[in-house]
């Protein structure tokens, strides 16, 4: 893992604000190592632009070790760019050649409008997760033992694999049709496996479906874009669990 | 000194609580609607928090300046949470969580707060549970548990190693259902510029609308600070980016007191630094020391030839590596706690056996060879084969450490570039965890009545050193099952009060005092930006005020962080303007406060006389180089007051700890 430095050319998207029209700029920047992550990357460049007086570029970004789901990026036409199951913070230079041109590109579709530059607006997940993404029990941590019910293993594991979801987008930015199901598939999912969640399991997946539709996401043509992208491995499978809550529910409520 | 009265309720150690809570006022449920509360941070113990204020009636409104609560830092901690359930039947009681986290401390921390901690510990696993939490378990669907570091019994339990994500993701989700209902208002984006205080009581913040720049004013009969620690004052930690001190510290400057800003976690198990454009550091969990044995080459001539790529660690055979936490404490081995195991790495790294070929040559082996071997030959008896062939062991034996910590051996992968199933994991201490932090009482009050400090952001229940798997424990103990109790007390007289007006000429004030600070940051126009000085701040903090400290090194830090703030107010650079989505005048917001408080930290380390926990004074050392203790002189809380930016003026008071239940002797882990 010997420390290279490459020199590259970005064409990034910049926009001063959500009501003004964007475009891709050119930069290029040199001397950048191998051993940086993409936004190290990005700081290296914001560092550049500072000390030539100009606008530095704004991007998400907080724990840089792949959990908080904050960064996002369109890199080179990918979502969290060219490796699988991985971050743009977790994306580190010895993947891209010297001489090579990257794109870089805010999350597109029209549930996540743009902030600034590389900054989009991701509330509408807060908000389909406050329509129902819970158990609805107290926190007075006297609802009884944790090892009163037990859990079988297996439903236990795919419930935590469900839960892994870190709420990034990357779904959404890479389906054509910008459905959120493979994140909301992901949430009904984790409750109803386990049978703390299965009590409301269906009126759960109404909701968050009912809220997931008014945000303007659009609907799953089973392209598995998602899956593929999905820097965490969620699986599609728990669309198909959220379809079979949602149908068993609406079936019975006629909603 | 009346303002330090801790609060301790009367009576026996495990009956304080029990008493405390019956005697406590409280505020009828009609009540509640006109009361408003509100929740600086969306991590750990400000979701929890939110959201139990929220359940039981109170008008809530939460602020994060992250873009959704989910994204607070508590989503980072990957090993576990401790309880003392003993459902592994190994001798577990309330009692020993308690003692293990008090010795873990140091003898540094209140004996009625860890108490309390270590109490209400089980609740919160049966409340996590009750959320829909997947924590890992057995094959008979019942819970799974695993060792932590400075423990001799398995009480931490886990999801993988990502148990801070669902813990939080827990709490957001309980947060998420209050803010549905109606009775939480969420503010992400916004940060805390200012604590308004009216008539010595806190009343409200001022706040700043990250993505318009807006200045708003919000009134509230209390305020909650759960905004985490201040680990970024070193800039490279395993903290996020934005992680920062900027709450904390405006109540500070508004009047609370800092309490043992000098006592810092440096974990030992963090990926090397690699380098000058890094931004910051990975941990690896402290659950692989579980699993991984520590160790370097006997031979400096064999660590020199590792450095230079002649060798590998692989080729070094078994009589040739020292695993010198195994020699030095065998009774605790590779789990000894972690100031313990950080400065052990530091003294071989310093004696000339680091592996990392970087700068400073820093960097120990974390080999999972051995535990490799056993469980796959665990395995594969298991599976009937009682002769397992090399192959199959390797096989079923890496599978088996895939299932136990496949994320963190991905994302190990991930930024190195090297195999861990195959090659020992590089690791080196970095800064992790803070646990000093604003001085809060029994009830987590700050000293400005009306302001509570909650989880990683109080000082109150990790002494000089935290246990592994504690923190999780106690910022979800604060929130769910601490505040709700003590901040009803409080705001049992507050039920007459009424809406509080943001015309006071108190929010006037204060809204003014923010607004000319940014347009100062803005008309500075300097030649620096930001990061360059926070990166300056961090190194002088990193190497006179880190793992190892004495008084030379303590004054000339001193020094040079007052001159560093000079230059900072004198030369950076803020581009953009007041009333945009501004990221660099978000930081260097941030990075003015860190500038005080790095100074502070070296004024408390230089008065803390003594080495304890984490705060290692080399003065202060015994023949073998285990921390001394001065109990007779420093067995105190030092609580600072904040009387300007140079921290040379701040004022000292203690608090005394009194150990009424537990014999204070030397820490011992031989």
């Amino acid at each position: 893992m010997a420390t290279k430095f490459i020199n590259i050319t970005l064409k990034i998207w910049r926009q001063q604000n959500s009501q003004s029209k964007g475009s891709l700029e050119t930069y290029t920047l040199n001397k950048v190592s191998t051993d940086s992550s993409f936004l190290e990357m990005l700081d290296q460049l914001n560092e550049q632009l500072i000390s030539d007086q100009k606008s530095p570029v704004a991007f998400d970004h907080d724990c840089r070790e792949g959990i908080c789901g904050m960064c996002s990026l369109y890199i080179n036409g990918r979502a969290h760019g060219p490796a699988t199951g991985t971050t743009t913070c977790q994306l580190h230079m010895r993947k891209f050649k010297d001489g090579e041109t990257i794109y870089v590109e805010p999350w597109r579709s029209k549930a996540f409008p743009i902030v600034k530059d590389l900054v989009v607006d991701r509330s509408a997940f807060d908000r389909i997760q406050q329509a129902g993404g819970f158990i609805s029990i107290n926190t007075s941590g006297k609802t009884m033992d944790a090892n009163a019910i037990p859990v079988p293993k297996q439903n236990a594991d795919k419930a935590f694999e469900a839960a892994a979801c870190i709420g990034c987008g990357a779904c959404v930015a890479a389906c054509k049709n910008s459905s959120a199901m493979l994140f909301v598939g992901a949430k009904v999912s984790q409750y109803a496996l386990l049978p703390q969640g299965k009590v409301e399991a269906q009126e759960r997946a109404l909701n968050m479906v009912r809220q997931m539709d008014e945000e303007g996401f659009g609907n799953c043509t089973n392209t598995g874009a998602c899956e593929v992208e999905c820097p965490k491995g969620i699986s599609i499978e728990n669309i198909a669990r959220m379809n079979r809550e949602f149908l068993l529910a609406a079936s019975k409520s006629n909603k | 000194m009346s303002k330090l009265d801790a609060q301790i309720p009367e009576g026996p150690l495990a009956e304080k609580w029990t008493n405390h809570k019956n005697q406590m006022k409280l505020v009828a449920p009609n009540n509640r609607p006109k009361i408003d509360v509100i929740v600086v941070g969306t991590g750990l113990a400000g979701a929890s928090a939110a959201a139990s204020l929220g359940e039981m009636g109170y008008n809530v409104k939460a602020f994060c300046f992250q873009d959704s609560p989910r994204r607070a830092h508590s989503i980072a901690a990957q090993g576990g949470i401790n309880a003392a359930k003993n459902y592994q039947n190994d001798g577990d009681s309330i009692y020993r969580l308690f003692y293990d986290t008090i010795k873990g401390g140091d003898y540094r921390s209140r004996e009625a707060n860890v108490y309390r901690l270590a109490e209400v510990s089980g609740n919160i696993i049966d409340q996590c549970v009750a959320q829909g939490v997947p924590f890992a378990r057995e094959y008979g669907g019942l819970l799974d548990n695993r060792s932590f570091g400075g423990t001799q019994v398995q009480r931490t339990f886990y999801a993988a190693g990502q148990t801070g994500q669902q813990l939080l993701l827990g709490a957001y989700s309980a947060l998420s259902r209050q803010i549905g209902l109606g009775r939480v208002s969420m503010h992400s984006r916004h940060e805390m510029m200012d604590l308004v205080v009216i008539d010595g009581k806190a009343r409200g913040i001022i706040a700043r609308n990250l993505v318009s720049g807006e200045i708003e004013r919000h009134s509230a009969h209390a305020v909650v600070i759960a905004s985490g620690g201040y680990g970024n004052v070193y800039f490279l930690s395993t903290n996020a980016m934005g992680s920062n001190v900027s709450a904390g510290w405006k109540i500070h400057k508004r009047g609370a007191y800092f309490a043992n800003p000098c006592f810092v976690q440096i974990h030992p198990t963090c990926i090397p630094v690699h380098g000058t454009n890094q931004s910051k550091l990975t941990l690896m969990s402290e659950s692989l020391r579980n699993s991984g044995r520590i160790w370097v080459p006997s031979k400096k001539e064999d660590a020199a030839a590792i450095r230079e790529g002649q060798l590998k660690p692989t080729q070094i055979p078994e009589e040739d590596r020292d695993y010198f936490l195994e020699r030095r404490y065998p009774a605790f081995g590779n789990l000894v706690p972690r100031d313990v195991a950080s400065r052990a790495a530091k003294e071989r790294c310093d004696a000339g056996h680091g592996i990392e070929a970087n700068d400073t040559n820093e960097g120990v082996y974390l080999d999972f060879s051995s535990e490799i071997r056993s469980k796959g030959k665990q395995a594969a008896y298991a599976k009937g084969d009682h002769h397992p062939s090399e192959e199959t062991i390797l096989a079923l034996g890496k599978k088996w450490i895939e299932e136990k910590y496949g994320n963190l051996f991905a994302m190990y992968e991930k930024i190195t570039d090297e195999n861990p199933y195959e090659m020992p994991m590089k690791i080196y201490p970095a800064v992790h965890y803070t646990m000093g932090g604003v001085w809060v009482d029994y009830n987590l009050q700050s000293t400005i009545p009306g302001c509570f400090v909650s989880g990683e952001a109080n000082f109150s229940d990790h002494g000089a050193n935290r246990l592994g798997a504690s923190a999780l424990m106690q910022g979800l103990a604060d929130g769910y099952f601490v505040l709700p109790y003590t901040l009803s007390n409080y705001l049992a007289e507050e039920i007459r009060t009424g809406k509080i007006s943001t015309d006071a000429p108190e929010f006037e004030a204060a809204e003014r005092e923010v607004k000319d600070r940014i347009q100062l940051f803005l008309s500075i126009n300097g030649t620096r930006s930001v990061d360059s000085f926070h990166k300056k701040l961090g190194l002088i903090m990193w190497n006179k005020v880190g793992m190892g400290r004495n008084e030379a090194g303590l004054k000339a830090a001193i020094d040079e962080i007052g001159l560093l703030r000079e230059e900072f107010y004198r030369d950076v650079r803020v581009p953009g303007e007041a009333h945009e989505y501004n990221p660099e005048l978000d930081k260097a917001l941030r990075v003015a406060d860190l500038l005080e408080l790095g100074q502070l930290m070296a004024v408390d380390a230089l008065n803390r006389n003594e080495s304890c926990g984490g705060h290692f004074r080399e003065e202060y050392q015994d023949k073998e180089g285990e921390t001394l203790r001065n109990d007779e002189r420093f067995k105190m809380v030092a609580a600072w007051e904040y009387r300007g930016p140079d921290s040379n003026k701040s004022v000292l008071h203690e608090e005394k700890l009194d150990y009424e239940f537990i014999k204070i002797a030397a820490r011992n882990y031989k």
